[in-house]
């Protein structure tokens, strides 16, 4: 059975046509064509496939486009302002944060969420944000650097 | 050369694919999404050994919505493998199935739900047979075979190399030591699953787009396994999302991908789930490994015996070379004047073990590195002393003819133990101090269950294969630039960049002889009809290799435009310098024109300018049978320290803090080198204290990544990176590797540091809670505080070919090989 669903995507409005159990991962790449959204798993276990829904990380794995429906979500697509990179992506490309880059764009938009929240965040609240997003290739640690040093610079902006 | 005399080498520039990365551009194998595309699902068995009596896809093929079932009898009759003496894997099994995973039938639909849905209504009629599911088990039942080729009955090979006397080497030691170890196999985990894309166009020619490290490899496999002439097959190795070892094997999916194709008329996927990626597998083999090695008071080793046993799973796969890697790598670190290694790889029925990131080695570098700890706790000399004192000689020979260069690792040992602050942390921390009344904790609160402790291991590991899978005179690695009068340089190479970054090495280099910047450089990698052939992303080799390829080739567009160059402003050749986009005299820089201007007065002289660069690697196999494993044009070196707690409650081991000092040869950029020690750190402290592949019944225990335990943010500590540059003649702008060697002590140093806190042994790994705690149990009741094997197979090596030690020996003849000039 299909059914007919509207998501606001990036601030774009989209419409499609999809099987009921399709979740939201499924949609995005298959349905809207938005392949930045990576899956290591799709059982909800790797944080691969983060999205943002209101803010709010969300495992789209897990996700059913219906629920999302009428809700605002940010896929890696929509993290930069039209040309202009978000400073995290400048700082995790400065920094060498993406190694074979798999598991960026979860990891970039669960750390979006967190310095939206929480701006300036110790070492520590970074490794507890990103606890659930598997990377196997950097150690981490280029991506907690990554992410604090765009903290920083989006501290200097605001003050 | 000096750093300074480099504008782009060294500098911690961004990955020239980073921009892509981090907004979600690149394009996966999974990520290509074709008109027409039908999707693909492999019914695998159930069954860990079995024959096939039948199989019947008539009810899967009148599924609405598949459009064909393929199963062995649709294929050529022909089996396949990476090395060529072990060819025995079928695409889809035909008559017999080794292993629960092992592929029998496919089915294309249009769309996965279909073909899976369909893979369910295929019945196949098994007739079980015995699973060997260890070792002891497949010895021990000879009578049940899983392949009828081998070295014996479920024995795929056993080798014994001997160099020297070592018997007489160990009765003359003042203290000779035998101990057991075991290793437990665990697997790659790369965030991306497998994916393969096939479109077999109605002109007779075949584009496969996959996840691989080795696109040459499976280029030469499809050609085999589909009996097409491979000048018809185009392999793309599209941007690997994680490989670790995991993709360098040629697979049933890519091939199944393929014929799918050819029946369908539609390009086919293939996207691998996670469940399926624990049983594709080809990780670390579990290694039961006894050694036997001598010692003076001063701790001087004069000889070593080492036996290693593998469960090599039920394919091949790179298992020989594995097998040779747990023997061949160790005497490269320290010197070991006399040596004997017997090593076999046992088949089981479990999914093959293959190369993951240090391939072969860390198993025996875990043994030995244990022990050199246990040797020195007896002789009363600390670790880090002894290790330092016994570091292999700079260009000589290891005892197995082994040619080592440059060996930065007495410098590895000093700067590790400097900023670890090793030698107060040692003698305040342990068992011993805490006898002594040593403080562990401030001030007058409970004591805390935590001990803590410091351990230190060190390693080698080559930078690249001095041989080639196949037998062949060709080159290794090749690469083509190409400039034109736009001013743009493109570099083709048949490299594939699996996250370490060799697009921006190929960039750098490039940009480096040409003084442009990375960004002026195009990089066209790894598509086997487009660019020149290297071997893979393997055995550290691609830096190395396809650097020295690109320094070649670039060296000779460069020596082109000079001429051109040098006809226009009436200048020597040779006075010209390239840097800034320009090319000129240094004295009278003013003149000097831009790089565009000079390519389109190399053009109008020569005409096209597009240069070749080839490399092989400097022929040096030992002149005995199995001495063309462990040849590399150089050795890269790692010493690493670990500090930590125990909990002596719950067995719980916190990692604080690891320091690791490489030695690179040179860091062509130190962001990216400081990120694969990073990454090798986190990976071995995985392999250390929690990863393990392990079957109950034929079925993997924990195939998904939550049960599957690996290291998050919370369990991976402050890692601190030293790069030691020893700038080494063979390699480029004298790099060595640094993507694998790093991981190897970190295994060992960590066991060494938990005997440090609580003087307890692990001889095995993971060194899970259960056995801190076991281990703690037996030291209150006096028994020997050691958790490890307790027993060895019995089994009868080959007599040894037995050679002279090469010890001490001068070094072959340094940067000398084919294809030079
Ligand atoms: S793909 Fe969604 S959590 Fe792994
Ligand atoms: S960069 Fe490869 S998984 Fe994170």
């Amino acid at each position: 059975m299909k059914v007919r669903i509207a998501l606001t995507v990036n601030d774009e409005l989209h419409e499609a046509l999809v099987p009921v159990h399709k979740t939201l991962l499924e949609v995005l790449r298959e349905d809207l064509g938005l392949i930045g959204t990576k899956h290591g798993c799709e059982l909800g276990e790797c944080g691969t496939c983060t999205v943002l829904v209101d803010g709010k990380p969300v495992l789209s794995c897990l996700a059913l486009p219906l629920e999302a429906e009428g809700r605002r979500i940010t896929t890696i697509e929509g993290l930069a302002e039209g040309a202009r990179l978000h400073p995290l992506q400048q700082a995790f490309a400065e920094l060498g944060a993406a190694q074979c880059g798999y598991c960026t764009p979860g990891i970039l938009l669960t750390a979006a969420a967190l310095l939206s929240e929480r701006p300036g965040p110790t070492r520590q609240e970074v490794k507890e944000a990103l606890a659930g997003n598997l990377c196997r290739c950097t150690g981490y640690t280029k991506i907690l650097d990554a992410v604090e040093l765009a903290a920083l610079r989006m501290e200097r902006i605001r003050t | 050369m000096t750093k300074n005399d480099f504008a782009v080498v060294g500098q911690p520039l961004p990955k020239v694919d980073a921009w892509a990365k981090v907004v979600g551009e690149t394009r996966y194998a999974d990520d290509f999404f074709l008109p027409r595309m039908a999707y693909a699902k492999l019914l695998r068995s159930s069954h860990a050994h079995a024959r096939i009596r039948a199989i019947d896809t008539a009810r899967a093929r009148a599924v609405p919505g598949v459009y064909a079932v393929v199963t062995g009898a649709d294929l050529p009759p022909v089996k396949f493998g990476i090395l060529p003496v072990s060819q025995d894997e079928e695409a889809l099994c035909t008559d017999k199935v080794r292993m629960v995973g092992d592929p029998i039938a496919a089915v294309a639909a249009v769309d996965e739900e279909t073909a899976e849905q369909a893979c369910r209504l295929i019945d196949v009629t098994y007739e079980a047979q015995p699973a060997l599911m260890s070792i002891f088990d497949s010895l021990a039942h000879p009578e049940v075979r899983i392949h009828e080729y081998g070295d014996g009955p479920n024995v795929h090979k056993n080798v014994a190399l001997q160099f020297g006397d070592v018997d007489g080497a160990l009765a003359g030691a003042d203290l000779v030591r035998e101990d057991v170890f075991f290793f437990e196999g665990n697997t790659h985990l790369p965030m991306e699953q497998h994916a393969a894309v096939a479109q077999w166009a109605s002109d007779g020619k075949l584009t496969l787009w996959s996840s691989t490290q080795t696109p040459h490899y499976v280029h030469r496999v499809l050609a085999k396994a589909l009996d097409t002439p491979a000048a018809h097959i185009r392999v793309i190795a599209t941007p690997v999302g994680g490989g670790f070892g995991g993709k360098t094997d040629p697979f049933s999916h890519e091939i199944v991908a393929c014929q799918l194709s050819k029946l369908t008329g539609r390009p086919v996927k293939i996207a691998l789930t996670r469940e399926e990626v624990f049983y594709t597998h080809r990780g670390r083999h579990p290694v039961l490994m006894w050694i036997k090695t001598g010692f003076t008071r001063r701790g001087d080793i004069t000889g070593c015996h080492l036996r290693t046993w593998l469960d090599g799973g039920a394919y091949g796969s790179y298992g020989v070379a594995s097998t040779f890697y747990t023997g061949v790598i160790n005497p490269v670190t320290y010197k070991i004047p006399v040596y004997k290694f017997e090593g076999a790889r046992i088949f089981t029925n479990k999914p093959p073990c293959g190369p993951k990131r240090g391939h072969g080695t860390p198993q025996p570098r875990f043994a030995l590195e244990c022990q050199l700890d246990k040797a020195a706790e007896q002789l009363g000399l600390d670790p880090a002393d002894l290790r330092r004192r016994i570091v292999a000689e700079p260009f000589t020979k290891t005892a197995n003819h082994l040619t080592v260069t440059t060996i930065g690792l007495g410098e590895c040992i000093d700067k590790v133990v400097e900023a670890s602050d090793w030698r107060a942390k040692r003698s305040r921390y342990g068992v011993t101090a805490a006898a002594q009344g040593g403080s562990r904790e401030e001030g007058s609160e409970p004591p805390s269950p935590k001990r803590p402790g410091i351990g230190i291991a060190c390693s080698a590991y080559m930078t690249g294969a001095g041989t080639a899978i196949y037998w062949n005179d060709m080159p290794h690695s090749g690469v083509i630039v190409r400039a034109d009068r736009s001013g743009g340089v493109a570099i083709l190479c048949g490299a594939t960049d699996i996250g370490q970054g060799s697009d921006s090495v190929l960039a750098y280099l490039t940009a480096e002889v040409l003084g442009l910047e990375p960004v002026d450089v195009q990089v066209f990698p790894a598509d086997t009809s487009l660019t020149p052939v290297d071997l893979g992303s393997y055995s550290s080799r691609v830096t190395l290799m396809c650097g020295m390829a690109t320094i070649q080739a670039a060296g000779r567009l460069r020596d082109a435009i000079f001429k051109a160059v040098a006809r226009k402003l009436e200048v020597d050749p040779a006075a010209l310098v390239a840097r800034e986009r320009k090319i000129g005299v240094s004295a009278d820089w003013d003149k000097a024109v831009s790089f565009a201007r000079a390519v389109e007065l190399g053009e109008a002289m020569h005409g096209v300018l597009a240069f070749p660069g080839s490399y092989a690697p400097p022929k040096r196999a030992g002149k005995y049978k199995g001495g063309g494993v462990g040849p590399s044009p150089c050795y890269s070196y790692s010493a690493c320290v670990v500090e930590l707690t125990v909990d002596e409650e719950t067995g719980v081991v916190d990692l604080r803090d690891v320091w690791v000092a490489h030695d690179v040869g040179r860091a062509l950029n130190p962001l990216l080198a400081e990120g694969q020690v990073e990454g090798s750190i986190y990976m071995g402290i995985g392999e250390a204290l929690m990863e393990e592949q392990v079957f109950r019944k034929g079925l993997h225990k924990q195939p998904s990544m939550l049960e599957y335990k690996s290291p998050t943010t919370l369990e991976t500590p402050e890692i601190h990176t030293i790069l030691v540059e020893t700038d080494d003649p063979e390699g480029p702008f004298g790099a060595k590797e640094v993507g694998q060697g790093p991981l190897l002590p970190v295994i060992p140093a960590i066991a060494n540091a938990i005997h440090h806190a609580l003087g307890i042994r692990i001889d095995e790994v993971p060194i899970t809670p259960d056995k801190i705690l076991k281990a703690l149990e037996l030291k209150r009741r006096g028994k020997p505080a050691r958790v490890g094997p307790e027993r060895l197979p019995l089994f009868t090596f080959k007599k040894p070919v037995v050679v002279e030690s090469a010890f001490g020996q001068p070094a072959d003849t340094i940067g000398v090989r084919p294809f030079q000039s």
